[in-house]
């Protein structure tokens, strides 16, 4: 029984990163029609921004801040701009590729320019263990999971109970009746992708501790990411949440009571049921379908 | 591209097969390695082309059924069966496979076709790595022998060549000869609109299967070519990358154009080559230059060429029409 409440605990924390990155990718999708296949490496690159920061001699936390503004320079204002703005007007497939070349792009940058072996990051959460109701729980885990409910939470309260998220909503759902009631429907799409920035840096921040920081570390990442928003609902913010902790946990369950070397093929068989029994998700709603 | 005279575009084609056929001649054994793959590649991307470009079926599962032919091949090849039965085991194995993999398609579209596709991907993967009785796990198959046509071994990279460009033409000839057919015309249907298709009496759900079906099987046939090129096969260049890639080639050639998959294979293939004395930075080049593209034209190199026809053609008609216009009104 210990060995199933560690494996929860540990699964609940991947998942709830594997939330976090969800969840941005689920916004750029109801905002703008971005299937964005970098967002595994836009997971991957903040660790890196925050490492050079420290080589240039930053202590840590203030590497942590700029790394996270940097990250929503570049991979918020930046991939926006350059790369979204132009592209949006010509449909969803063209984007998408254009985001795989972005994906083949940041990896190779990181590689040339940073180092392709992995690199040891810092924690934020001290390592070590405490006892919960007998059980001996890892500090990151806790410490993983607290900051991204805590993430989770202000974004819900963002979206659900202020002005601005009641604005952000009404632009991700019908852009032209919401700029005829006067949503600055362009400056809330910003907001998406720079809160979208936010998130992937947290969750690079949160999960580059335990698997070291390393150019091809956004590969599974992403492809977690994807799944997690399809299986909890492509155009919901909690779908996307329930996604990330379900596929969390059934990851670290199926690597312990399947085989390891079919671990991943568990979320996939997953993935297509769902698509194929619920395509609107587990807990999204159905989208209308254009003929 | 009827903007050319119907000779000179035939001319043209004659000179670059004629190109094809004698410049490498003097390769090294590197440069005809390169060019072999990409007349391997360019069959698999005409495959995901008639799949995603004509039919309008997104697919991120390219790279898998190429896999699946070159284990196919690999393996029987190794048992001593020939090459061409074991292209016909591949074409018919891609074929039944991608039949299956058809059927999410009739009831999900877009995106959730394209994540099927891709869990679909990542599943043969883990298949080609895991079951290593039959596909030897991570070692891979090695000493995997190239054919004999007719008595003439063809070990040497020339040769070989030869036998990836035989087979780029006789599918070439094929795909050209089915999209002009009425199956290529139901396709496109299905493409522009399933709906009025389907009320015109196509068989919608016949032509979908039938889409994924031959797409995958020419994935199949590339990947029956890829075995012997390489002479090794292992799980890793099977992996969703070269789904990725496959694609990348369909859309920057120019999706939907007959041509696009050979521009688009050349682009992903031969570029990275032609940007090796950049050293490191070659794929971080390729990767701006495939975005820039795509900012520039969305639908690829071969859109950018049909944009500039059809805009030379309204000039052409609107000088016409300027000059009718002033002897109508000289007449009057």
């Amino acid at each position: 029984m210990s060995n199933l409440f560690d494996l929860l605990v540990a699964g609940l924390a991947t998942g709830a990163i594997y939330a976090l990155v969800a969840v941005g990718f689920t916004l750029l999708w109801q905002t703008s029609q971005t299937i964005n296949f970098a967002q595994g490496e836009f997971v991957m690159l903040p660790a890196f921004l925050m490492l050079a920061a420290m080589h240039a001699g930053a202590p840590f936390w203030l590497a942590i801040i700029l790394g996270i503004l940097l990250s929503m320079i570049l991979l918020g204002l930046a991939f926006k701009m350059l790369l979204v703005d132009p592209m949006t007007r010509h449909g969803v497939l063209p984007l998408a590729i254009a985001t795989m070349a972005l994906a083949i792009g940041l990896k190779e940058a990181v590689k040339q320019f940073f180092s392709a072996e992995a690199s040891p990051f810092p924690s934020i959460v001290p390592t070590g263990d405490i006892s919960i109701l007998g059980h001996a729980v890892s500090l990151q885990s806790i410490g993983v999971l607290v900051v991204a409910i805590l993430a989770v939470f202000g974004l819900t309260a963002l979206l659900n109970r202020t002005s601005l998220g009641h604005q952000m909503q009404a632009a991700a759902q019908n852009p032209t009746v919401a700029r005829i009631i006067g949503v600055p429907v362009e400056r809330m799409i910003l907001l998406t992708f720079l809160i979208n920035a936010f998130l992937v840096a947290l969750a690079s921040m949160l999960i580059t501790p335990i698997y070291l920081a390393k150019f091809s570390s956004g590969e599974v990442l992403g492809q977690a990411a994807f799944i997690a928003a399809i299986v909890g609902g492509f155009n919901q913010v909690r779908g996307a949440i329930a996604g990330g902790l379900l596929i969390g946990v059934l990851d670290n369950l199926a690597a312990a009571y399947v085989s390891t070397q079919y671990r991943a093929a568990v979320p996939m068989i997953f993935l297509i049921a769902v698509i194929l029994f619920r395509p609107q998700g587990l807990l999204g709603r159905a989208e209308e379908r254009t003929v | 591209m009827s903007g050319f005279a119907k000779p000179l575009k035939i001319a043209l084609g004659l000179i670059v097969i004629a190109g094809l056929i004698i410049v490498p001649m003097n390769f090294n054994r590197y440069g005809l390695f390169i060019l072999s793959q990409w007349a391997v590649m360019s069959i698999a991307a005409m495959g995901l082309n008639l799949t995603l470009g004509y039919a309008g079926q997104v697919s991120l599962a390219q790279g898998a059924f190429v896999g699946i032919g070159a284990y196919a091949a690999a393996i029987m090849t190794t048992h001593g069966w020939p090459l061409p039965a074991a292209i016909v085991v591949a074409i018919a194995l891609s074929f039944a496979v991608g039949w299956v993999l058809g059927y999410p398609a009739l009831r999900v579209q877009h995106h959730y076709l394209a994540f099927v596709t891709l869990a679909f991907s990542t599943l043969a993967f883990l298949v080609f790595r895991n079951e290593s009785w039959l596909t030897g796990g991570i070692y891979g198959i090695s000493n995997i022998p190239r054919p004999h046509f007719f008595g003439i071994a063809t070990n040497k990279p020339l040769p070989f060549y030869y036998v990836c460009l035989g087979s780029l033409a006789i599918v070439s000839i094929a795909v050209w000869w089915l999209i002009r057919s009425p199956w290529g015309r139901a396709f496109m249907a299905l493409r522009e609109n399933p709906l009025r298709a389907q009320s015109l009496g196509i068989d919608t759900r016949r032509y979908t299967l039938m889409a994924f079906a031959i797409g995958s099987a020419l994935g199949g046939v590339a990947g029956a070519l890829y075995a012997p090129l390489t002479q090794y096969i292992d799980p890793v260049p099977f992996n969703l990358s070269l789904s990725l890639d496959l694609l990348m080639m369909v859309i920057v050639g120019g999706a939907g154009f007959f041509l696009g998959p050979f521009l688009g294979a050349m682009i992903a293939v031969l570029l990275p080559e032609w940007l090796r004395f950049t050293e490191g930075y070659y794929l971080m080049i390729y990767a701006v230059a495939v975005m820039g593209l795509l900012i520039w034209s969305p639908t690829g190199i071969l859109g950018i060429l049909d944009r500039h026809m059809a805009e030379r053609r309204t000039k052409a008609a609107s000088a016409l029409r300027a000059v009718a216009k002033s002897r109508l009104e000289t007449a009057q």
